[in-house]
């Protein structure tokens, strides 16, 4: 995994909340491999008009935004089913940051497991950080994950909070696997008594 | 201090701690299809399956409804069989048990895993899928993870886990005539919000909870996901022990006795402080029916779609006109004077046998007005229906009876809505394109599904005079 520390990229508005995963990466699109690169599939659906042509009012399909890397998204953004296919779109769209009131529980660690940061801010901040980046003639920021903080295009700095471990495992791009396997040990002793003391439970 | 039924199957799962995070034991893993992520990832990083005996493997997402007896050959898109011929190579290659096709007991995951004896009161589950809070109603705590989090569980049988928030939710009284569990959970989404329950995990309590069958409370836990919260929980008692006995994989001989020893310790004591309390009173709840596209979107089946122009907030109320501008409705028009075009009933939240029990109920001596789609959840509720001659009132009503698996939920295995058709979906989710491109969901319980394909539009099933003598 690709360690976090700091980017500076250009940073998107999208005032919708609830969007979940279906319309980050509709379903008929999971059963292809990943080497296909999935940018292709982002917003397939909800970046289009109903008639399938793209919807030049889709703020990613603005050219201002067309690069960006960061998002400022609504409400309980990623809600819905737990396909990590939607996390590697975003990815694979270059997306390293997302900023919401709220996320869909399964969708933020899916994110943090692909090295996406996922960080609340209030409503309020959200609304006002999307007109500076409307407003702004190159909105490009620039987000500081050991800082905890954002620069906005006219240099106003937010901040925001991350809990320390998702911090650390972002900015080593540590893969969780060998960490966890450090305690194999201590998974195999507790395993042994978990069997002894709930015996139906073994398998 | 008194403690949670949450919280007594966290502490016993806690391996070890850091910070916030705890180091969670997974008792058992649940995959899918979607899962070849999972084995891509185990096999590039050169990984070992720690436990394969407690890992189970699923075709259902991608399994024809229709042509089964020609097993994968009968799947003629080649991105379709190539995921079912994955599921199965991937956990052969492992050791894994699969439930695949032509298996007596393959099926929806999250109705089979009860029905195998999979899911037990207690146990930490974590599956390949957000619908895994079902397993939640035999008292487990059960949670939805993707694919890395599936690589980690099946190379560590632990997941890192941040201890979640409790909220209880109490429902009283006694339900309307024609109101079902469906009714009840859709309720309680529109009333805390799609977003309502991120954050926390979900203890359902109260009489009326009490009341419901176990297969009926799977259907109020599989819906907590679409509160936001990944787990649902509902305390085992004398109901669950009943519908454990016998399950394949139950604890047999002494170890049932110990088990139910156990599980009877599983129940919040009194005096226990939650983080957030809702209460509900049931007798307040009407038939629900979803009009827009979030499954917060709901109506009385005697009520209306609501007026986008009465909403304050601009957000909700763009997303309100957009949801009716994709629904084809009109502010203020009448739920019962949508005309519909389709139904379907299945899914992990209602294609149980008692689901399929009050269809039969309903269409009996009926004729389907518009095409109907029955796929029950599994070939153990497919054979039950069969001997209880259920598929016969509904062949003869005129609806399809078809092979298990997710079908039309989810649109994934070629069942779907053409654009601009307009369903009422037993299902969970009315997300735009959720059901196919263009597809219009309303989700409703199955009562709901099976009056509305005899005449095709929703009914005040509340009025019906038998309703009071369904088995809801």
């Amino acid at each position: 995994m690709e360690p976090l520390i700091q980017i500076s990229a250009i940073g998107a508005p999208l005032r919708l909340a609830n969007v979940n995963t279906d319309q980050l990466f509709p379903a008929r699109f999971i059963k292809k491999p990943r080497a296909v690169g999935y940018a292709q599939y982002l917003f397939h659906d909800i970046r289009r008009t109903d008639a399938g042509d793209i919807n030049p009012n889709f703020p990613l399909n603005d050219a201002k935004f067309e690069t960006a890397q960061i998002l400022f998204a609504g409400a309980n953004f990623g809600s819905g089913s737990s396909r990590e296919g939607a996390v590697y779109a975003l990815y694979d769209s270059g997306f390293r940051a997302l900023f919401a009131p709220s996320f869909g529980e399964i969708f933020a660690a899916n994110c943090l497991k692909n090295g996406v940061l996922t960080a609340r801010l209030d409503q309020e901040k959200i609304q006002s950080i999307q007109e500076a980046l409307d407003l702004a003639q190159e909105p490009r920021i620039s987000v500081d994950v050991d800082q905890e903080c954002i620069t906005l295009p006219s240099g106003e700095v937010v901040t925001f909070s991350l809990d320390p471990f998702q911090k650390h495992c972002l900015m080593n791009g540590l893969n969780e696997i060998d960490l966890s396997l450090q305690f194999n040990d201590e998974i195999t002793a507790f395993e042994e008594n978990h069997r002894k003391t709930y015996p139906w439970t073994a398998l | 201090m008194p403690s949670t039924l949450f919280d007594k199957i966290w502490t016993p799962h806690v391996v070890t701690d850091r910070g916030d995070e705890s180091l969670l034991y997974v008792d058992r893993v649940l995959l899918q299809e979607n899962s070849f992520h999972a084995f891509d990832k185990i096999r590039r990083e050169g990984r070992t399956v720690r436990n394969p005996d407690q890992a189970f493997g699923f075709s259902d997402h991608y399994v024809p409804t229709r042509n089964r007896e020609l097993g994968v050959d009968g799947i003629r898109d080649p991105e379709i069989r190539n995921m079912v011929e994955l599921i199965t190579s991937d956990t052969a290659t492992y050791g894994i048990k699969l439930f695949g096709l032509g298996h007596d007991y393959q099926g929806i995951l999250h109705v089979v895993g009860p029905e195998f004896g999979i899911t037990q009161p207690g146990l930490v589950i974590a599956g390949a899928d957000s619908h895994t809070s079902t397993h939640g109603a035999l008292g487990a705590y059960a949670f939805g993870i993707g694919s890395s989090e599936v690589a980690h569980v099946l190379a560590t049988q632990t997941l890192w886990r941040s201890k979640p928030k409790t909220l209880r939710v109490t429902i009283s009284g006694e339900r309307k005539a024609g109101v079902s569990s469906k009714d009840l959970i859709l309720f309680l989404i529109r009333t805390i919000g799609s977003g309502g329950a991120v954050g926390y995990a979900v203890e359902y309590s109260g009489d009326t909870i009490d009341e419901l069958s176990v297969e009926a409370r799977m259907t109020v836990c599989n819906m907590s996901i679409e509160a936001g919260a990944r787990a649902g929980l509902i305390a085992p008692d004398q109901k669950v022990f009943d519908y454990m006995r016998g399950k394949p994989m139950a604890p047999k001989g002494p170890q049932w006795e110990q088990a139910i020893t156990y599980w009877q310790t599983l129940k919040t004591e009194p005096g226990s402080v939650f983080d957030r309390e809702v209460q509900i009173e049931a007798s307040e709840i009407a038939p629900q029916v979803t009009w827009g596209t979030n499954p917060e979107m709901v109506a009385d089946v005697t009520g209306s779609v609501p007026d986008p122009n009465a909403e304050k907030d601009p957000e909700r109320k763009s997303r309100m006109t957009r949801a009716l501008e994709y629904m084809g409705l009109h502010a203020n028009q009448a739920i019962q004077s949508i005309s519909l075009d389709r139904v379907f009933i299945g899914s992990c939240t209602n294609s149980r046998i008692e689901d399929l029990r009050i269809v039969a109920q309903v269409m009996k001596g009926q004729t389907c007005r518009i095409p109907t789609m029955i796929v029950p959840g599994s070939e153990q509720v497919k054979r039950a229906a069969e001997s209880e001659g259920l598929h016969e009132i509904f062949q003869l009503a005129g609806a399809e009876w078809l092979a298990p698996g997710c079908s039309m939920c989810v649109g994934i295995n070629g069942d779907m809505l053409v654009s601009g058709e307009r369903a009422a979906s037993t299902s969970n989710r009315n997300f735009e394109g959720r059901q196919g491109q263009g597809g219009r969901t309303h989700l409703v319980s199955p009562a709901m599904a099976a009056a509305a394909s005899i005449t095709g539009q929703f009914e005040n099933i509340s009025s019906y005079a038998e309703a009071r003598s369904w088995n809801l």
